[in-house]
């Protein structure tokens, strides 16, 4: 018996050599320059393309200033420390309204995704709201709170708040119903049951749901401070690109313009896809 | 073939009720009907088995015949719509054809997930995750996930979580149906040999009757709808087994040809 035992483990342990996925990688440097290289290559063309239209003069120059202008213009704002003022100040607006949003959908998306009234009462609420724009809370959020932080926040946390608890629903109802299912049958109940199983196997949904809902708080920021300005309010990239348009200042506007797309995609680049990527990786559901 | 099937090594049983006070598991004149009205199917037709303690028995049968239905209400995840079924030996653990590892957590962790939920301390919970691991010789690969191994590991995984679930009582549902066979070979040899070795009761379903014959000390038949029990073989085979012994082949051939008769009284005449 102990020979054949050992026999079995034997051919068992070869065949786990051999039936193991392959790994293979490419080593970091060769990844990291294709995906850049195209990255750095369609910008290039994008300025090309900006300085020979500016060149040919087909437009006055007020309403398509060159590059040049538009990179001093950036320097100039800079230098007045209106920029560090303003990606400052919407940051931190952004994000608190994103916290907020993250704290009270969170909670809610579970009790829809849980609670079979709720689902039936508010779930398509939480879809249509998805679908609503944002800023159009603005003008009720003026009446509400004044020209003041509170209103900002609040068309902030409105556009997140329905992408976070969607996001919640759709990752539980997306766990495979085996996962449940053994979760059932190894004794999982209540809370233990969420904690080990639910949320855990709801985790790349969520994650999803919470890229999502960053674009959309960050959206709907630059909305609300195009249209709440002045009063008791801090001075954030949607109130620098609004002065900008009130002193016909088109290289400044391009400059708040620029500043908005590059602060969206650098949280999303260095806070959102990595999360998502570690996520996905440690589940083996992406090739990367 | 038929040379071999000496008639002392099989004997046909109708025996399925066994008064014993060693019964792990009693599955008492049980059905399962689903839906109400014309919708009404009755799955599991007063199905009466008793499963001894340590003993391994196959439940065979085609399509419909409310195997893994019974297998549900046996772990206690549906309940019988007559019927009782007396489990003495404590929560039974279930497997499935798909291992349905936790993709989220390494070997190491998913097996030992179920004994935190039984609370059992740390320092006990990695000496028993050890011991299973190199049980299903799989200690090292604790630290890997599960996408990272080969559908037999995880099926090993699997086994090991269900084991450090229960020591008593496991339930499998066709669990090596999706392997290759020669992995499945493999996974024979262990699981006659954690038998042998840990003494738990096993009650495995399977529609591969060979593999019923090549593990079972006892294969009991179901005819498919409803589910009824139709007939049962106990296993005499001496020695260890393979799944090509001609004492398996004799015994599947007979088996094979009762489970044919059976699905061939749904066919239209």
């Amino acid at each position: 018996m102990a020979v054949t035992e050992s026999r079995t483990a034997q051919v068992e342990s070869g065949l786990d050599q051999l039936d193991l996925p392959a790994a293979e990688s490419t080593p970091w440097p060769r990844r990291a320059l294709r995906i850049v290289v195209p990255k750095l290559v369609a910008a290039a063309v994008l300025l090309g393309v900006w300085q020979l239209v500016v060149s040919l003069r087909l437009e006055p120059s007020f309403a398509i200033p060159s590059p040049g202008a538009v990179w001093s213009a950036f320097v100039h704002q800079v230098h007045i420390g209106n920029v560090g003022t303003a990606v400052v100040t919407s940051v931190l607006h952004g994000a608190e309204g994103y916290a907020i949003a993250l704290l009270l959908g969170t909670p809610l998306g579970l009790l829809i995704a849980r609670v079979q009234v709720v689902r039936l009462a508010i779930g398509s609420l939480i879809s249509a709201l998805q679908s609503l724009p944002s800023v159009t809370w603005a003008p009720i959020g003026l009446l509400w709170f004044g020209l003041n932080q509170t209103t900002i926040l609040f068309v902030v946390v409105m556009g997140a708040l329905p992408s976070i608890a969607g996001g919640v629903v759709s990752a539980v109802d997306q766990i495979p119903p085996l996962l449940l299912r053994v979760g059932d049958a190894m004794g999982a109940r209540g809370i233990a049951r969420y904690r080990y199983v639910v949320l855990p196997a709801a985790l790349p949904g969520y994650v999803a749901g919470m890229k999502q809902a960053w674009s959309f708080s960050w959206r709907s920021l630059m909305a609300a401070e195009l249209i709440v300005n002045g009063g008791s309010l801090g001075f954030g990239l949607g109130q620098l690109l609004e002065s900008g348009r009130a002193q016909t200042d088109m290289p400044t506007m391009l400059t708040a313009i620029l500043l908005i797309l590059a602060v969206g995609v650098l949280v999303d680049a260095l806070i959102f896809a990595p999360l998502d990527r570690s996520v996905r990786r440690r589940r083996g559901l992406s090739a990367a | 073939m038929t040379a071999l099937a000496t008639p002392d090594v099989i004997e046909l049983a109708g025996h399925t009720q066994r008064d014993d006070a060693t019964v792990a598991v009693r599955i008492d004149n049980v059905s399962k009907t689903y839906g109400s009205g014309s919708g009404r199917l009755l799955a599991v037709d007063r199905v009466s088995v008793d499963v001894h303690s340590g003993e391994f028995v196959c439940l065979v049968g085609a399509s419909g015949c409310g195997k893994s239905t019974i297998l549900s209400m046996i772990a206690g995840l549906d309940k019988p719509t007559a019927g009782s079924i007396t489990v003495t030996e404590g929560r039974p653990a279930l497997m499935f054809q798909e291992p349905a590892l936790l993709p989220w957590l390494t070997v190491q962790d998913n097996v030992e997930l179920p004994l935190k939920l039984q609370k059992v301390d740390r320092v006990a919970r990695r000496e028993r995750v050890a011991e299973l691991l190199s049980l299903v010789h799989l200690e090292a690969f604790a630290g890997k996930r599960p996408h990272e191994l080969s559908g037999g590991m995880r099926q090993r995984v699997a086994l090991a979580r269900a084991l450090a679930q229960t020591t008593r009582v496991l339930l499998m549902d066709e669990p090596f149906a999706a392997l290759d066979a020669i992995t499945r070979d493999v996974l024979h040899e262990d699981l006659a040999r954690i038998h042998a070795t840990t003494g738990i009761t096993i009650i495995f379903v399977t529609h591969n009757v060979r593999e019923s014959v090549r593990l079972g000390d006892r294969v009991v038949m179901l005819s498919s709808r409803p589910g009824r029990v139709v007939a049962e073989w106990d296993v005499n085979i001496e020695g260890p087994r393979r799944i090509e012994s001609p004492e398996v082949a004799a015994l599947s051939v007979l088996i094979t040809d009762r489970l044919r008769e059976e699905i061939g009284r749904h066919g239209r005449h």
